[in-house]
């Protein structure tokens, strides 16, 4: 039977001028599971996604994809998988259908099967109207839903896809959802995708990798992460900056306090609830703005595991030496 | 046919498809070399004077520069192309193919060497509706061609060799002015016998493009020249052979692909 799985030992890789863009991960990711990779700019996603997909050789560490060696065995890998990397790279003078055929015929399709098998994928991702236009007028959600199609011609066993609806309308990125689901819950794809929205990972991902700074922070079920942190946090929005200091100390008491930007937020102690914090307000007096009680998200664990959301961990590694992800080549 | 064959002539049918969408691109490396031969040869026609001028046509005399102007927008087109693929993420999108490197180099380059010959076919119309005539013939024409060919795999080769060590399409830019000092420091507008003034003459001589030129004017203006013909298809030999050697280094550095 195929191996349709992922697995890293120690995955290694240095750039020449800057940190270590992935810092010795370990993953394994199982056939026909939807694996959510979710971390900032810059954290290391991209990466990891080319020494996988064999554009970029590690510095260290080993590799199998589908049961072959990214090292030694590049070009069987490359049999297997099918990938969509980060921004569409799309011929804006090209039409649709030319890139189906350029790929059909780069893939080493039978020559009377192109035709049809680029119609065929054309029609499933609902481009088949524009698919004798150029490329240049399409919108991001066409691009993105061709570069899915072409990723698909030589019918691979892994797909992998870098923040494939970053950038696209809500109606889009739903289409883009369902259709990865239909690959793999269908058609038993794996599928290795990078995302830098907690939503996303949330909705379509059977397992979540964390990953910050090139390290897996965390790693499990959207579900069991979640569990993990296991309880509530409230948060509170002062009625101005002078009662901040307030509203701190006194939030203090009912748990660990949170690193959130716009509000003053605890992760509460176990068996306290809402309405013991709304009670104790009352009776010593601290009026707020807002009061609001939230359930662990995808957010929470990140924080809990970084110190930091993810939005801030964004603005950190920009400053840290950001778009180290997406260097390709020029500095290794 | 053949799995190689198959992708070079898919890259090179993009390559194509892709330069004819652009008018901006096809109609440049024709016009502009044609233009400036009209002018030349309206503005330099007195040349043809001097003693040892080798014809009384100016026009048949400057024909020979637009097929080496040619070569030289080959050179630009090709490596912005290739430099833009390198930027937008295409090259990687190439390389996650079974697509073998020998073959994303020959099919660029085939399709370069397709618009090489059609911009020499259309030089060679000109000519001949101007009343330039051909002392080599029909032979000689069939020559052209070949010659045609051979430079510009030899230019398309070195702008994909800038374009694989730069990625870079503005650094291909910036090396088109070099490469048009070249063609002025050469025997594009005079006989190198005739120039008089010495450094000049000793820059001619020494540079490649001089014997490029000349081959093809022998063609035009002399017939059968055997020492004009192996100097120049034997620097366009080695041009070719040493462009398409850098460029195959340059493809391996750039794919790091395992």
């Amino acid at each position: 039977m195929a191996d349709n799985s992922i697995v890293a030992v120690g995955l290694v890789r240095e750039f020449r001028k800057g940190p270590r863009a992935v810092d010795g991960i370990d993953l394994h990711v199982e056939p026909g599971e939807i694996y959510g990779f979710l971390g900032p700019n810059g954290a290391g996603k991209s990466t990891t996604v080319l020494m996988l997909t064999t554009l970029l050789p590690p510095s260290a560490g080993t590799a199998r994809v589908g049961g072959f060696d990214v090292v030694r065995e590049g070009p069987k890998v490359r049999a297997v998988i099918g990938a969509a990397l980060q921004e569409a790279a799309l011929d804006p003078l090209l039409t649709g259908r030319d890139h189906m055929r350029l790929q059909t015929m780069l893939q080493g399709l039978p020559k009377a099967e192109r035709a049809s098998r680029s119609q065929q994928l054309l029609e499933r991702v609902g481009l088949e109207q524009a698919a004798d236009r150029k490329v240049g007028g399409y919108s991001g959600g066409m691009k993105r839903r061709l570069d899915l199609a072409l990723a698909l011609v030589h019918r691979p066993r892994i797909l992998f896809l870098d923040e494939p609806t970053t950038g696209l309308d809500p109606q889009s990125r739903s289409a883009l959802w369902d259709e990865v689901a239909r690959l793999a819950r269908g058609e038993g794809v794996t599928v290795f995708l990078t995302t830098q929205y907690l939503e996303e990972a949330d909705v379509l991902a059977d397992r979540v990798g964390i990953i910050h700074h090139g390290r897996i922070v965390a790693e499990g079920s959207p579900a069991d992460l979640k569990a993990e942190i296991g309880r509530p946090s409230i948060h509170a929005i002062p009625c101005g900056p002078g009662d901040a200091p307030r509203v701190r100390a006194f939030l203090g008491q009912f748990g660990e306090p949170l690193g959130g930007d716009h509000d003053i937020g605890v992760r509460l102690r176990a068996g306290l609830g809402l309405a013991d914090v709304v009670r104790a307000m009352d009776a010593e007096g601290v009026v707020v703005d807002d009061v609001e009680l939230r359930a662990p998200t995808l957010d929470d664990v990140f924080l809990a595991k970084t110190g930091r959301t993810l939005e801030g961990a964004a603005e950190e590694e920009a400053q840290r030496g950001g778009g180290r992800e997406e260097r390709n080549g020029d500095e290794q | 046919m053949s799995a190689l064959a198959v992708q070079v002539s898919a890259v090179a049918g993009r390559s194509l498809t892709r330069t004819m969408r652009q008018p901006a691109v096809v109609l440049p490396p024709i016009v502009f070399p044609l233009a400036l031969m009209a002018v030349n040869a309206a503005g330099l026609k007195p040349s043809t004077l001097l003693p040892g001028f080798p014809t009384d046509s100016f026009l048949a005399f400057a024909l020979a520069v637009p097929f080496i102007q040619g070569a030289l927008f080959s050179t630009m087109n090709a490596g912005t192309d290739l430099a833009r693929d390198i930027q937008t993420g295409f090259l990687n999108r190439l390389s996650l193919t079974s697509i073998r490197g020998s073959a994303l180099l020959a099919g660029q380059l085939t399709g370069i060497v397709v618009l090489g010959v059609v911009q020499a076919v259309v030089y060679i119309v000109v000519g001949l509706l101007s009343g330039v005539e051909f002392a080599s013939g029909a032979g000689g024409i069939a020559v052209l061609l070949v010659f045609s060919v051979l430079v510009s795999l030899g230019f398309g080769a070195l702008g994909s060799f800038l374009a694989l060590r730069t990625g870079s399409g503005e650094a291909i830019q910036g090396f088109f002015p070099v490469f048009f000092v070249f063609l002025f420091i050469s025997s594009m507008n005079a006989p190198r016998d005739l120039m008089e003034v010495d450094w000049f003459r000793a820059v001619a001589s020494a540079n490649p493009v001089s014997y490029l030129i000349e081959c093809v004017r022998s063609l035009i203006i002399t017939g059968w020249d055997g020492q004009a013909l192996a100097l120049g298809f034997g620097i366009a030999l080695v041009i070719a052979v040493a462009s398409v050697l850098l460029a195959s280094w340059a493809l391996t550095q750039r794919l790091t692909r395992t």
